[in-house]
């Protein structure tokens, strides 16, 4: 019943999960952690997933980004794409400077150092933190520790980014101002976005559609297109009229569990 | 040109992300003069020394013990002068640190093996993780009834000495640092690509330098006093160690110089400690976890 392919697809960039299943333990301590998920994400989409906890919406970002192994089913990815992955903490290295950790993919993948170098300052003047090449992680605040991860993690030059909670722990102004930066750098390389969030907002202002899962175990129960045009801001009234919509499904699922 | 559909209405410019970014990371670096760093540290050092060094010439004042057994410090130290001087020092010296680095590096070596060995495989942390502990507890002299059985008073009795009591610590050090580098980095190492060897090399090695540095340290301290025990117990005549000149020195009831011969084991022990001292310091300042008061 384990099943782990990652089959590769023509089309780069697209995701598809075909009846995902998660199991974490054994026997009687097992738990389902998602059930069938199916899901198609174009290339290029900005897709974001919403759920209470438990819901296993980080669970499904390590099975896409392979880091887990899914108990059934079939995760479907573009031929040779990895996808990046970035947390909720930026788990930049504190042993390495701000270029240094941006470097890390590119010494792995076996670039020469002329191009390394050039590729790191392109990607520090993408996030802006070109002037802070040399410094190291704890010097940065924490929105500046989250755009030297996403500059990592474009290193990769991957066309598929997964996102768990990445603003989670900011505040609302430099949540704000990453939305904008990952709005462009996502418009301007054309990548496909998976966003995993609980806050219902954040989802609207971002996602061309979000996703609902229900928790234990999680499932897709609710999808809506965000017809909003970019760029958007976060406390226009569609945006808000979106939130309130999936906010109201949100709460009908948690309350199913207080019963 | 999808970036300009973007960019004519975005709400941001570059200038407000660099203002926030600046207002955000303002006053988070300050630093005390340098001069200033080293006399707060040094001073209080010199005050304990100088302390002990009064309390010293106090007893021997109080006539508690003959001079030939207790010398004053100014006996003392007008006889370390003379030994200082004296080619006897230093090949004591050169033999006690050829023995000391060569045993010490034989010691990390097998330290960092089998660290990483009880570490990653599951069977020996189950069999040899405790023992490695308990070895630790164990008084390096009580070793040395055995290595001398083994290997008659020869150096190789005081190398298989400094690496029992020096080892334990080396492992401990490997073992505790493999332990706690955080699940999160290395998810964020395997997803950026490193795999296997590579792995090892960008994350675990250098997530677990700060426990496995202290583990060198304290290795290093058992490794010391090891070999003076060693040295004190196994006389060879030829090689005139510093430890087998603290031997001569008690035979021959030479107080001032046998407490000579013990400020200059206390001084070496401690300057190569203050080396690992400062290694740990320089990692703890790079990885920004040192506290304020800079220790």
């Amino acid at each position: 019943m384990t099943s782990t392919t990652t089959t590769p697809r023509s089309a780069t960039g697209s995701v598809a999960l075909r009846g995902v299943t998660k199991v974490y333990g054994q026997g009687e301590h097992a738990v389902l952690a998602l059930d069938g998920v199916s899901l198609d994400v174009a290339p290029g989409e900005f897709v974001c997933l919403v759920g209470a906890s438990g819901c296993g919406k980080s669970t499904l970002l390590n099975l896409v980004a392979g880091l887990d192994r899914i108990s059934g089913g079939r995760i479907e990815l573009g031929e040779g794409v990895n996808p990046g992955l970035m947390f909720q903490e930026s788990a930049l290295f504190p042993w390495l400077t701000v270029e240094g950790n941006v470097e890390v993919p590119l010494k792995l993948r076996g670039l020469p150092r002329d191009e390394r170098r050039a590729r790191v300052a392109e990607l520090l003047r993408t996030v802006h933190l070109a002037d802070f090449a040399r410094k190291r992680p704890h010097q940065l605040s924490g929105g500046m520790r989250q755009r030297v991860a996403l500059a990592r993690t474009l290193a990769l030059d991957t066309p598929v980014l997964l996102m768990d909670e990445p603003f989670g722990a900011l505040d609302a102004m430099t949540r704000d101002i990453l939305h904008d930066e990952l709005e462009r750098i996502w418009s301007e390389r054309k990548l496909t976005v998976i966003f995993v969030t609980h806050n219902v907002r954040e989802a609207a202002r971002l996602a061309d559609r979000i996703i609902l899962l229900s928790s234990r175990p999680g499932r897709i129960i609710y999808s809506t297109e965000v017809d909003v045009p970019r760029p958007r801001r976060i406390d226009s009234p569609e945006i808000a009229a979106i939130a309130a919509e999936v906010t109201d499904r949100l709460r009908t699922e948690v309350g199913r569990h207080g019963q | 040109m999808a970036s300009d559909t973007l960019a004519a209405g975005s709400p941001r410019t570059d200038a407000e992300i660099s203002g926030l970014d600046a207002l955000e990371i303002a006053g988070r670096e300050k630093a005390p003069s340098r001069l200033r760093q080293v006399w707060s540290a040094t001073w209080p050092k010199l005050a304990a020394l100088a302390l002990a060094v009064a309390l010293w010439q106090a007893v021997v004042w109080t006539g508690w013990k003959d001079p030939w057994a207790l010398p004053g410090p100014v006996v003392v130290f007008e006889d370390l002068g003379h030994y200082l001087a004296s080619p006897a020092l230093w090949h004591g010296l050169a033999t006690t640190a050829r023995r000391a680095a060569v045993g010490f590096a034989a010691a990390v070596a097998v330290g960092l093996l089998l660290g990483l060995a009880v570490a990653r495989v599951k069977v020996l942390r189950a069999a040899l993780g405790s023992m490695i502990t308990a070895l630790q507890t164990m008084p390096s002299i009580a070793w040395f009834p055995l290595a001398i059985l083994l290997f008659q008073l020869s150096e190789q009795a005081i190398f298989f000495v400094v690496v029992l009591g020096a080892a334990p610590s080396v492992a401990n050090g490997v073992i505790h640092g493999v332990d706690y580098v955080p699940p999160l980095l290395v998810r964020a190492g395997r997803n950026l690509g490193a795999r296997g060897l590579n792995l090892y090399r960008y994350v675990i090695a250098p997530a677990a330098l700060p426990a496995i540095v202290a583990g060198l340290k304290q290795g290093w301290a058992f490794a010391w006093r090891s070999l003076m025990a060693g040295e004190l117990l196994v006389v060879i005549a030829t090689r005139t160690s510093i430890g087998a000149q603290l031997t001569y020195a008690r035979e021959l009831s030479e107080a001032p110089r046998l407490m000579a011969i013990m400020i200059v084991i206390l001084v070496v022990g401690l300057l190569v400690d203050a080396a690992f001292g400062a290694a740990d310091k320089a990692i703890r300042r790079r990885w920004g976890v040192l506290d304020q008061a800079g220790n």
